[in-house]
């Protein structure tokens, strides 16, 4: 029984961590919470299923659903808080207004697709695997496998291309990135799309294995994702792995034990926690402030 | 060149319009005064009369909310926790004890402000958005409790019959215009305690700590102890206003307390401008009458508090009615006899 | 015991050590200056002495009684205060609500005065406003009172940096690079307000670069370069100390 859970915690987790990313890319980059990431997540869950809808295969309502979402991420950027960095507001307005963000896409989608639940197709579902006790289902493995995949791809983009360099030098000093020719708002563009991205195949995974999707999914989802990254230390990208892990399998054993209604709770008492015993996270590094 | 003089004449402009209204301050309040008690008897129908009372309870919250977020700079996203726990505890103080509306209001915002105090205590050390996250997970939490701690809350079900405020003995309601006055009384209260606390080394604290953390905490002000008392006087106003809503619509569930409540309040907030009293009454005002004024308002008005949210930041970050006073700092009576004092040794010493 | 003795204190950052064993003293009443070149670790001494850090080793000891390792809140009480490198001032604040703040932490009021505004609140906020007038006034602040502290100059706002530190009832000032950004005539005035200052009965401590002010107006000075002191004595001496001038890489600095 545990050691189910632990493989349902796992599978969850791995896709906690695809979202807990984008948190931490956009706060390496710009110390800025993104809280419309889950919106975010929303939206591209809901891209997908219209574009299955609209009798596209599977796979290439996927990909648009990535592209568009990318591509959402780039706008929320270009529309709101580049003019906020530009008139250096203080950071209060950059919180507030991806609030606002986050509220308007989650009621448009309301609007657009009405509140209730749909169906999203399991398209992973080849059937169960059997190892000894415990039951894994293929949408499971398919979680991790696509997970893992792409958390290495972009660990690769980060740590070995020009562009990943950029992005590390930008994450430093951005007027110094800047002075040495890095065009400093592509690479923030890039790195929302990228946040954009990994939220949208999230969106494809979670979509998949719970077979529903509805507005207000992103709250939630969006939330944990972000204990698990405030959790592993907000701006490292492994410890959004990590953290998304420990979120995953924690919420699987409080299902069984606590009850499905206090199975969202415990994303919350682990960010309360790490905020009060260790805001940093598990890998974060501490900010020096100079006076 | 071409900014500062547009800054100067609009300095200008707000000048001259404050010692207008600095000036005619007396007309101008009787005037308000005539228009909001008679507001009833100017032929408006309950329609009108409960959404005045809704604009009330809304500049109640904000009032709320704006100490804590517009002068001492905590993002809250979780006020409707607060207002909720108001209001649960408000209506069952009242259906089980029997209690009247102002045991029950206190006993609601005690509570409240209770809860206010226990959030603030742990989330000192967080920097902004982490704090506001840690409010936002408070609000879903409250709402969590009372969905399913169904023996005091009755869940899902909500509560109802929660009688009617009575004075001397004579009940409240929207027909005799009891309740309306009711929602006037407290609000101007609200109103009065806001600018004593804000007019004193309180406010001064607060709006230290919102502009500089650090440099106040170097000049002595003990920043923590203030954050958590903004938190605890927040809570207690955001907990009498949700005691009179429930004592006035009679019915509340866990689903009246939302995040959109949250959302809708700091919209208020930032729309009628963070920091200022007369803000509040205004982005309430607006907010709430708005979406009563057209259908289309009505269904999308939740993407509407959300569009205010990003275009007030981009725009007008300080708010519809929020400008910078241009007139002089008004010193205490006492400090203005002895600076008058003064004057005239001076003026003696002159002459001679 | 000196009024201020600062006995070996050290404070590392990782494997950096920013102040390595530095012991000064100051006076009742001194002009005592801190100089050496940029990140020598001046400020974090001061950060060290007001609160901010903690010290790793060594001990500070103010009129008696131990400051060191305790709260921003608990230094201010006991009679420093400071004045901050880049301006620290309530931006959105006016320059007499800025001093009111100073004069906080001895404002006894508390909530319920402020609620019911008893005669103890009428009486005490008048008298701490009036304090706040008489700083600014003596200050050369008078016309600026009703003003917003980011609408100043740069010269009129560091004054009332100044002004707030003093506002704290405060026995010790320091006062971090007080004349940068000050043009010649600003820091003739700033030398005369810090005499008048100490003729008042403060003691100051001074971080500067700008040697016009350093040399006219210390009683001593001490010389820090690499988080280590390299030189104390009179201005005189400090001028002829030849690893004074070495650490400064050829002479005397001037202000940039």
């Amino acid at each position: 029984m545990i050691i189910q859970q632990l493989f349902n915690g796992l599978a969850l987790g791995m896709a906690y961590s695809l979202i807990a990313v984008g948190y931490s890319m956009v706060f390496g980059i710009l110390r800025l919470i993104n809280f419309s990431h889950g919106a975010i997540y929303a939206f591209s869950a809901h891209m997908a299923l219209l574009f299955i809808s609209m009798k596209f295969g599977i796979i290439p309502a996927i990909l648009m659903s990535i592209l568009i979402t990318g591509i959402l991420g780039i706008l929320i950027d270009k529309t709101a808080l580049e003019p906020l960095r530009k008139k250096n507001s203080i950071p209060i307005a950059s919180l507030i207004t991806t609030i606002g963000m986050a509220n308007i896409i989650q009621n448009l989608l309301m609007i657009f697709f009405n509140t209730e639940r749909k169906p999203f197709p399991a398209f992973f579902d080849f059937g169960m695997l059997k190892l000894g006790s415990v039951q894994i289902n293929s949408t499971q493995i398919v979680m991790c496998l696509v997970s893992l995949i792409l958390l290495v791809i972009l660990t690769l983009i980060i740590n070995k291309t020009k562009l990943g360099l950029a992005m590390r030098a930008t994450e430093q000093n951005s007027k110094a990135a800047n002075l040495m020719g890095i065009n400093v708002n592509f690479v923030i563009s890039f790195t929302f799309f990228l946040g954009g991205a990994s939220a949208a195949i999230a969106g494809a995974l979670i979509g998949g294995y719970y077979q529903i999707v509805y507005p207000g999914m992103g709250f939630m989802v969006g939330l944990k994702a972000f204990a698990a990254a405030v959790l592993g230390g907000i701006g490292v990208l492994h410890g959004s792995v990590v953290g998304g892990l420990v979120v995953g399998v924690s919420e699987s054993f409080a299902a069984t034990f606590l009850g499905s209604s206090y199975r969202d709770s415990v994303a919350f008492i682990i960010l309360i926690l790490v905020l009060i015993i260790k805001p940093t996270g598990l890998f974060g590094k501490k900010d020096i402030k100079k006076v | 060149m071409d900014k500062k003089m547009k800054k100067d004449t609009s300095k200008n402009f707000i000048f001259k319009m404050e010692t207008l209204i600095e000036k005619y301050k007396i007309p101008i309040g009787i005037a308000c005064a005539a228009v909001l008690l008679g507001f009833p008897y100017i032929g408006v129908n309950q329609y009108i009369m409960r959404i005045a009372i809704m604009i009330g309870i809304y500049s109640m919250l904000a009032l709320g909310l704006n100490i804590l977020t517009g002068y001492t700079g905590q993002v809250s996203l979780g006020h409707a926790g607060f207002y909720a726990i108001g209001a649960y505890t408000a209506s069952l103080v009242s259906l089980k004890l029997g209690a009247g509306f102002i045991v029950s209001a206190i006993a609601g915002a005690t509570l409240a402000s209770f809860c206010g105090l226990l959030l603030g205590l742990p989330t000192l050390r967080l920097k902004g958005t982490y704090l506001s996250i840690v409010t936002l997970g408070f609000g879903e939490i409250v709402k969590m409790v009372l969905m399913n701690w169904d023996k005091v809350t009755n869940g899902t079900l909500g509560l109802k019959n929660i009688p009617r405020p009575s004075v001397f003995g004579l009940k409240l309601t929207l027909a005799n215009n009891g309740i309306y006055y009711m929602m006037l009384v407290l609000l101007a209260l609200i109103t009065l305690v806001c600018i004593l606390i804000i007019k004193s080394k309180i406010g001064r604290a607060f709006m230290s700590i919102k502009e500089d953390e650090l440099a106040a905490t170097m000049m002595g002000v003990k920043t923590t102890r203030y954050k958590v008392l903004a938190f605890v006087i927040s809570a207690f106003i955001t907990g009498i206003a949700g005691a009179f809503y429930a004592s006035m619509i009679g019915f509340i569930d866990p689903n009246s307390f939302t995040f959109d409540i949250s959302t809708l309040i700091i919209s208020i907030v930032i729309l009628g401008g963070m920091g200022t009293i007369r803000g509040m009454f205004v982005g309430s005002a607006i907010l709430i009458a708005f979406p009563e004024v057209s259908r289309f308002m009505m269904d999308y008005r939740f993407v509407v508090y959300g569009i205010v949210l990003v275009v007030m930041m981009r725009f007008r970050p300080q708010g519809l009615l929020g400008w910078k006073s241009q007139m002089p700092y008004k010193f205490p009576k006492l400090a203005v006899q002895e600076l008058e004092k003064r004057k005239k040794g001076n003026m003696q010493t002159q002459q001679v | 015991m000196a009024y201020l003795q600062v006995n070996s204190i050290t404070k590392q950052f990782g494997g950096l050590i920013a102040v390595d064993n530095v012991s000064f003293e100051v006076e009742k009443g001194e002009i005592v200056s801190i100089i050496g070149p940029n990140g020598a670790g001046k400020t974090t001494v001061f950060n060290m002495l007001t609160g901010v850090y903690t010290i790793d080793n060594g001990e500070i000891i103010f009129d008696g009684t131990p400051i060191h390792n305790t709260t921003p809140y608990n230094v201010v009480n006991q009679g420093i205060s400071r004045t901050f490198q880049n301006i620290r001032l309530f931006p959105n604040m006016r320059v007499i609500e800025n001093v009111l703040v100073g004069t906080h932490i001895r404002t006894e009021y508390g909530f319920f005065d402020s609620l019911f505004r008893t005669p103890r609140y009428k009486k005490e906020e008048a008298e701490k406003v009036m304090h706040a007038v008489d700083i600014l006034r003596d200050i050369g602040l008078e016309d600026r009172i009703n003003d917003y502290a980011q609408n100043l100059p740069y010269g009129e706002q560091r004054k009332v940096e100044i002004a707030r530190a003093i506002a704290t009832d405060a026995k010790i000032i320091l006062l971090d690079e007080p004349a940068a950004g000050m043009n010649p005539q600003e820091s003739e005035e700033l030398l005369r307000f810090i005499r008048e200052l100490r003729d008042k009965g403060y003691t100051i401590i001074l971080i500067e670069h700008d040697m016009n002010v350093v040399m006219n107006i210390s009683d001593r000075i001490y010389v820090i370069d690499h988080g280590k002191k390299i030189a104390q004595g009179f201005p005189n001496e400090i001028a002829n100390n030849q690893s004074v001038i070495e650490a400064y890489l050829g002479g005397v600095k001037k202000d940039a």
